[in-house]
């Protein structure tokens, strides 16, 4: 994947396949401790300590059109190569947190890319979904919620061509005005 | 410009006025592979593209879904449109500006562009 936020993309997907209503998104951009982390956390149904231990061999998959899941391998090889880790905490019936930490200066680490455009999509895609976003850099945070937005859209679904394109321009300004500084509360 | 939650209550009182107009219209559905294979080969892009064209046409007839890999990972990303009363047409190898031709073509002229489908199913 070219982007962290392709891997972001692809464990959503995982989160949605178990049937995860709520979605957390936290990407924190830690300049003292010289590190990115983005965590992904679900609602969804959980994996048992067994698939947990096994859930990054490319080897282990839950579906059954193919034998192989590279979604998690991928992940966890992209931040090893930067001097990070991935971390997979899961609970059956509660849920599931995929961490993702990547060395921020690393010059092997992919960059974050286009967020808006991972959530923009996850939402077109899952108009029913709840999905709160929260970008922190430094003292900075932006912190994008559905459930401001769904109360605003009074019906109309996220699913509208229009919303996805408010949603993407909405989160893309509060993600660049988190990185690069000025007034970031969403006015 | 910046974006303001504020600026919702346009979009918001548009799409509904959308929605009461197409009341009882035949819908389209395009659905795209989401599994890691098609993310890696640009499904994100595809559907971004697709989401714009849509909205720059004022096309709210449509619905986009999502599906995973269905096995044919070298052919992705691939997208099905599905019209009502009509056979599933499934495209592969689609990127930003196929899928922006797909929209005008297929969607809004009806025309299937042959040469990018791998397969259709009734």
């Amino acid at each position: 994947m070219k982007e962290i936020s392709l891997h972001v993309l692809d464990v959503i997907q995982n989160s949605i396949e178990a049937g995860a209503t709520r979605v957390l998104i936290d990407v924190i951009e830690d300049q003292a401790r010289d590190l990115l982390s983005v965590v992904i956390a679900d609602n969804g149904r959980g994996m048992s300590p067994d698939l947990v231990a096994r859930v990054t061999d490319p080897f282990v998959t839950t579906r059954t059109t193919r034998r192989v899941g590279l979604g998690l391998p991928l992940l966890a090889d992209s931040a090893r190569q930067s001097g990070g880790t991935l971390t997979v905490a899961s609970a059956e019936g509660e849920g599931t947190q995929v961490t993702a930490t990547f060395g921020l200066s690393s010059i092997d680490r992919p960059p974050l890319g286009d967020m808006a455009t991972t959530v923009g999509c996850v939402l077109a895609a899952n108009p029913s979904l709840d999905v709160d976003y929260r970008h922190r850099s430094g003292e900075r945070e932006f912190v994008f919620r559905t459930a401001d937005i769904r109360e605003r859209l009074d019906g109309v679904s996220f699913s509208d061509p229009a919303v996805y394109g408010f949603i993407r321009e909405y989160i893309d300004g509060g993600v660049r005005r988190t990185e690069q500084g000025g007034d970031v509360s969403p006015r | 410009m910046v974006k303001t939650l504020d600026d919702l209550a346009k979009i918001r009182d548009k799409a509904k006025e959308a929605l009461s107009q197409r009341a009882g219209e035949q819908a389209t559905k395009i659905v795209i592979g989401m599994g890691t294979c098609g993310i890696a080969a640009g499904a994100r892009e595809v559907m971004a593209a697709i989401l714009d064209e849509l909205g720059k046409r004022n096309l709210t007839g449509v619905t986009v879904a999502q599906t995973g890999c269905v096995g044919l990972c070298d052919k992705e990303p691939m997208i099905d449109v599905i019209k009502s009363g009509k056979a599933k047409v499934t495209y592969g190898r689609v990127d930003a500006e196929r899928a922006r031709r797909i929209v005008a073509q297929h969607i809004v002229n009806d025309q299937i562009i042959g040469e990018w489908v791998i397969g259709t199913k009734v």
